[in-house]
């Protein structure tokens, strides 16, 4: 449908980033090819330009990785924490400072809003390194008894959605506790890990310290299962965390996993109804549904369940699909071919088994991957799309009639990562918080974060918490 | 000696439920003194043991962990008396399972009741000591609370037959869990007398479960059991150990591995960690609203 508004375009300028033809791993302090000189292409979801061109690494480079960061550990782990703070500290301001270039690069090479990741993303990747820099030297205070040791090296393995942030929630509590990191950034957004490598260098940090390692899921099997790594953090599908898991079976590393999700949004009949539109269009369409914790199920109270749906789909008509560059964007690009299709045969899957499906007229761009904001109606908990996380922007639409069968319905799931709960009754809101089993609730309000706040889930969304002082303990020897 | 009167034995029985019922295989094993005396015939569980084990603490499962934490430590102290009352006879059962002298029995079982008393105090404390407020860069209020994991499978140490099975269960339950306990395989006897004392403890039936039998055959189904949320592996050795992490990765249980080497002090008092170690943290946010003109708004 025409708009009222015709928006002019606004895009953010793509000159603050300067992108090389290539780049190689980040080991020991040293830009180097990969072993067998392997290299993969980075292409930006939206256009399917080719970004840069990237060095694949091999066993063979994970395992001199490895060895880079086990020679570095012993110092920086003997490094008063006044000094490692100081470290991060630098890390944290020089995100800072270049955030717009971060920015603009991770919604290149992501295919993410710029909205997001300047308003977002970045915000909180400086404020997670600012907020563990001062653990730093407070590791004393922090009740897991004096002078908690480090574990040693970490491997982490990161997912393509929020790329920056999540090697932040991974890599400033690992430098912050004295480990030593190896880290993977995902196949499809190796750009900004890189990126942080160069300020890893402007900030002085030791070789060996943090060494990156792009490359596909051999790379990361090669490096959860290298025998020297003492501690494995994994975010990503729940399927691959189980793989991971079995793998260290047997031995003494410590593990945590921040897996998948089907996040139920509760709405009950006296919530305020434009304001959890609002909260239901965060919370499913945010990053394009490609969120761990999205709220993908809506449950909402049967009593307002078309004044509730009306106001939805007029608010996803507004919402602008398209050039993540631009300032007014709501809904990017789907990250990944592969997973457009993956988005693609649930979504035609949900239609095959039965519900309803609707979209907003939107009209999609030829080239790059799109999906337009979905929403399934008459949906049963036995539906895929009720069920399965389809990491996309497909909302299944339940009801219920009374508190108790929100709760059943939702906690009806392997995952427990978030849920929401829209009510002007603060009691109910603590009742039904009470009894979710979720890790992360928010009440009317949807996809909060912030480096203070442990996050994490229940049951088959994994183990272990990121964030606050929570999150100390998965790179502690406790 | 004449006036000597013939003992009534003990028919020893599993606790499932709040009730003793038999192995469901009809089975059981002989289980012997350190010195290789018969001391009783113990049930030998199978599978559907454990099955039902499971469905007797996931049924307890709510009530117990939604009961408030003073209750709680009322319960658990009130183990801790009831233990007491029957002393001597767990000092004469530990002294057999694990051929101590009398003295040395009495200390471990004297260890065993503070244990419970030390956790009866932890019920209303942990909250405190691993939650808390989050101080939030936005105006939103911002809670982490602990929650209890769910059913957890426990495997008890072999060799420390009493306390160190009071030192594994005490703390999986002080926090809200419901527990699934495979005694001790050579010294199963104290095990499944504690069942006696927590029945009259005014622990809620099904709260804990206590299996005798082989642990590798009963720990497999539970390590497998999809309404299993965690397991403690201490009476593992370690290649039953890895197996059973494995098969916990299905479900991705929680797993408390056990010690290198079957060293543990369980004289020693315990940290946080056993209770930690089966705690979930859950975050819960709301906007904190500004007072304007117009009065709250958020």
């Amino acid at each position: 449908m025409a708009s009222v508004f015709e928006y002019a375009p606004a895009p953010e300028s793509r000159s603050v980033v300067d992108i090389a033809p290539s780049y190689g791993l980040f080991i020991d302090g040293e830009f180097t090819d990969a072993a067998d000189g392997k290299v993969f292409k980075t292409v930006a979801p939206a256009t399917e330009e080719v970004l840069s061109e990237v060095a694949e690494a091999g066993e063979a480079d994970v395992d001199r990785a490895v060895r880079a960061a086990r020679k570095a550990f012993e110092k920086w782990s003997a490094l008063p924490g006044t000094e490692r703070a100081k470290y991060l500290f630098r890390i944290a301001r020089i995100i800072q400072e270049r955030s717009r270039e971060l920015a603009v690069l991770e919604t290149l090479d992501n295919g993410k809003p710029i909205r997001e990741t300047r308003d977002a993303d970045l915000p909180l990747v400086a404020a997670h390194f600012f907020y563990y820099a001062g653990w730093a030297d407070k590791l004393d205070h922090a009740g897991f008894g004096a002078s908690p040791r480090p574990l040693g090296v970490a491997g982490q393995v990161i997912p393509w959605n929020f790329p920056l942030l999540m090697l932040a929630w991974k890599i400033a509590p690992a430098l912050a506790t004295g480990n030593t990191v190896v880290l993977k950034p995902a196949e499809t957004t190796p750009l900004s890990a890189l990126f942080f490598a160069d300020i890893c260098r402007q900030a002085g940090l030791p070789g060996g310290v943090v060494n990156i390692v792009t490359g596909d899921g051999r790379a990361g099997a090669a490096l959860t299962a290298h025998p020297d790594v003492n501690k494995v953090a994994f975010t990503g599908s729940t399927a691959v965390g189980k793989q991971i898991a079995r793998t260290v079976a047997g031995t003494r590393k410590k593990l945590t996993l921040e897996l998948g999700g089907k996040g139920a949004n509760i709405v009950f009949d006296d919530a305020p109804i434009d304001q959890a539109v609002e909260g239901i269009v965060n919370g499913i369409f945010f990053n394009q549904g490609q969120v761990c914790c999205a709220g993908s199920r809506l449950l909402v109270q049967e009593s307002i369940h078309d004044e509730l749906l009306d106001s939805l789909k007029r608010r996803l008509t507004t919402l602008r699909l398209g050039d993540p560059l631009d300032k007014n964007t709501d809904i990017g690009a789907i990250n990944s071919a592969e997973q457009l299709a993956r988005i693609t045969a649930l979504a035609d899957q949900g239609e095959a088994e039965g519900a309803d499906r609707w979209s907003p007229s939107c009209e999609l761009p030829s080239s790059g991957y799109w999906f337009a904001p979905t929403l399934f109606t008459n949906v049963t908990q036995a539906h895929t799309v009720a069920r399965d996380e389809i990491f996309g922007p497909v909302l299944s639409v339940l009801t219920f009639r009374t508190p108790d069968e929100a709760v059943a319905k939702a906690n009806n799931t392997p995952y427990g990562l978030s849920a929401g709960i829209w009510t002007e009754k603060g009691s109910r809101i603590l009742a039904v918080a009470n009894k979710l089993r979720a890790g992360v609730i928010w009440s009317n309000t949807f996809n909060k974060f912030d480096p203070t706040s442990p996050f994490g889930g229940y049951k088959e969304s994994g183990f272990g918490r990121e964030g606050g002082r929570h999150g100390l303990e998965a790179y502690l020897d406790v | 000696m004449s006036d000597a009167r013939l003992s009534v034995f003990k028919t020893y029985k599993l606790y499932v439920g709040g009730k003793f019922p038999r192995s469901e295989s009809g089975r059981v094993y002989e289980v012997t003194d350190a010195k290789g005396k018969w001391l009783a015939n113990a049930p030998l569980s199978s599978r559907k043991d454990a099955r039902d084990a499971v469905v007797a603490a996931r049924k307890a499962f709510g009530g117990w962990s939604g009961a408030t934490a003073y209750n709680r430590g009322q319960i658990l102290y009130r183990i801790a008396e009831m233990l007491e009352g029957r002393r001597d006879q767990y000092v004469a059962e530990v002294a057999d399972a694990e051929g101590l002298s009398k003295p040395k029995a009495a200390a471990q079982v004297d260890a065993a009741i503070d244990r419970w008393v030390w956790y009866a105090g932890w019920t209303d404390k942990i909250a405190q000591v691993v939650g808390g407020g989050n101080p939030v860069a936005g105006p939103f209020f911002n809670l982490s609370t602990p929650e209890p994991t769910g059913v957890v499978a426990v495997l008890a140490p072999q060799k420390s037959s009493f306390l160190g099975l009071v030192s594994v269960i005490a703390p999986v339950i002080a926090t809200g869990n419901t527990a699934v306990v495979i005694a001790s395989e050579k010294s199963p006897l104290p095990a499944l007398s504690l069942g006696e004392v927590l029945a009259t403890s005014d622990l809620p039936g099904g709260v804990v479960n206590i299996l005798s039998g082989r642990t590798a055959e009963i720990a497999a189904p539970l390590a497998a059991h999809q309404d299993v949320n965690a397991i403690d592996l201490t009476g593992a050795d370690e290649t039953l150990a890895k197996e059973l992490e494995i098969a916990a990765a299905d479900n991705l249980k929680r797993v408390l591995r056990p010690h290198p080497v079957d060293g543990t002090d369980w004289s020693a008092t315990p940290g946080t960690d056993r209770m930690t170690a089966f705690l979930e943290t859950k975050t819960v946010w709301h906007p904190t609203g500004a007072l304007g003109a117009s009065g709250s708004s958020y």
